[in-house]
């Protein structure tokens, strides 16, 4: 098995600066989970000049929309989504000051040259592994859009949540490494 | 299994057709049936790991050298576990409700309308299976309808007596990743290999590899798509009936493994699970290929009733 790097949120600049794509990172702390939906509401609102739902100043974005909470459960199965698909967004929220973002599958140049100027990282979860994420879950509550069911706005507190750099602060990209 | 209520006419019904002259014996499935098994099979298909896929993953994760796509495919493979200990779906993405439906022509559905049956049955499963809701009405407009209905059915009437249902959830993470390509004929063979490895190479990461690739190829646009869609349902491990075709398949599957792409796109041998093709008769003027990429988790289920 692969050593993991320990880290916990609040991610300092210095420690994410320290990370190298292809490190594999157990993760723990405040993520928020926001995807297609949730991106879209958030960009209409910075562009009309409110604040966004949370302060982005230095956080982790989770694209995911979990599956519902079988009762007893915090939250049910919850793997990342494929990235691209906020790449339309992601630029923006990170001149906003979004640092971190947890997906899987391929980031454009813009946000690639956006993460490097924002000091950030983009870390990949494991596609598919769904419910084995569930149980890295302590606390769920829903801060902003509830209207968007699954797309809803959520802070999570995860503990030791499996995660791979993708993209690390110098542009390093995990997925486009050389053969 | 569903208890299979056979239900024969024992005479002909009290007015037929006079100019016919066929006795009429068709054998009745009831709605209810069908919506029960489209309810359970939604939940199943979504909380465990079908066997062939899972002996896939098994060999895949014994084959690899790479400690990453070891770790990747282990991963993939305690979820499961998980997934099937605490009830909770292998994937949030509980996917789109893709139903066949073969009805045997000697069949009559009765007790309801089919499409609203098959929905009923997605719509509970869905509900009491803790899985995701993640249809919208409209493409546009993107309203939620909160219980993942409608499913995406696929009617063919086929010989017989039975109705063969068949369920499979699908994600589009790797839908997205899909394509149909217009082909010419001068392409021929060599061309469709281009289009099918070309589609898996761009689709890269993104598709939540190692990856089941459906491919449709000959008929009409549409056909080839279905065709593709269709191809997924085949058990993994299983050849290719058509010897031809097997010959085919192994040689996508092993150039598509050399891709380098790997579990969770994270490199290693292992960048498919398997290729399954299924040909149709087309134009003189078309080569259509269409390449339904599908997930490592690719969810199926089948019911004869």
């Amino acid at each position: 098995m692969p050593a993991r790097i320990n880290l916990s949120t609040p991610l300092s600049p210095e420690s994410a600066a320290r990370l190298r794509a292809g490190d594999f990172v157990h993760l723990s702390g405040t993520v928020y989970t926001a995807r297609d939906a949730a991106h879209k509401l958030m960009t209409e609102m910075l562009a009309r000049g409110e604040p966004p739902p949370f302060e982005l100043e230095g956080q982790v974005v989770y694209y995911a929309g979990p599956a519902p909470a079988p009762p007893g459960m915090v939250i049910g199965s919850v793997g990342p989504t494929t990235s691209g698909r906020m790449d339309a967004y992601s630029p923006e929220l990170i001149r906003r000051g979004l640092r971190y973002m947890i997906g899987k599958g391929l980031r454009n140049a813009e946000v690639t040259a956006a993460i490097v100027s924002g000091g950030g990282v983009y870390f990949a979860a494991i596609g598919g592994a769904a419910a084995l994420m569930s149980q890295r879950v302590t606390a769920c509550e829903v801060v902003a859009f509830p209207e968007l069911g699954t797309e809803a706005v959520r802070r999570l507190t995860v503990r030791d949540l499996p995660l791979v750099v993708a993209v690390d602060s110098r542009g390093g990209d995990y997925y486009r490494r050389p053969n | 299994m569903v208890t299979k209520r056979r239900k024969k006419n024992a005479s002909p019904p009290s007015n037929p057709p006079a100019h016919t002259g066929f006795r009429i014996s068709m054998r009745e499935i009831t709605c209810d049936e069908i919506s029960r098994a489209v309810s359970e099979m939604c939940v199943e298909a979504n909380c465990l790991i079908a066997p062939d896929i899972r002996a896939a993953l098994e060999k895949a994760r014994d084959s690899e050298s790479s400690v990453v796509a070891v770790e990747v495919l282990a991963t993939i493979l305690k979820n499961a576990e998980i997934a099937e200990e605490k009830h909770l779906p292998l994937c949030q993405d509980t996917g789109m409700a893709v139903v066949f439906l073969d009805v045997g022509q000697d069949v009559r559905i009765v007790g309801g309308n089919v499409r609203e049956a098959v929905d009923a049955g997605v719509a509970r499963g869905y509900k009491e299976g803790y899985l995701r809701k993640s249809v919208v009405a409209d493409p546009v407009d993107r309203r939620n309808t909160q219980d993942n209905t409608p499913a995406i059915i696929h009617y063919e009437l086929v010989p017989g007596n039975r109705l063969t249902v068949s369920v499979a959830p699908k994600g589009f993470g790797s839908e997205n990743m899909s394509a149909v390509h217009m082909l010419k004929p001068s392409q021929g063979l060599e061309g469709i290999v281009e289009a099918v490895v070309g589609t898996v190479a761009r689709a890269g990461p993104n598709p939540c590899p190692p990856v089941i690739v459906g491919v449709g190829v000959g008929g009409t646009m549409e056909r080839a798509a279905v065709l593709a869609k269709r191809a997924l349902l085949r058990p993994v491990g299983e050849p290719n009936p058509d010897p031809f075709w097997a010959g085919v398949e192994n040689d996508l599957l092993a150039r598509i493994n050399r891709l380098d792409i790997g579990p969770a796109g994270f490199g290693g041998r292992t960048s498919a699970l398997a290729v399954s093709v299924l040909p149709s008769a087309t134009h003189i003027a078309g080569l259509p290929v269409a390449v339904n990429i599908s997930c490592h988790v690719t969810r199926h289920r089948t019911r004869i009733l």
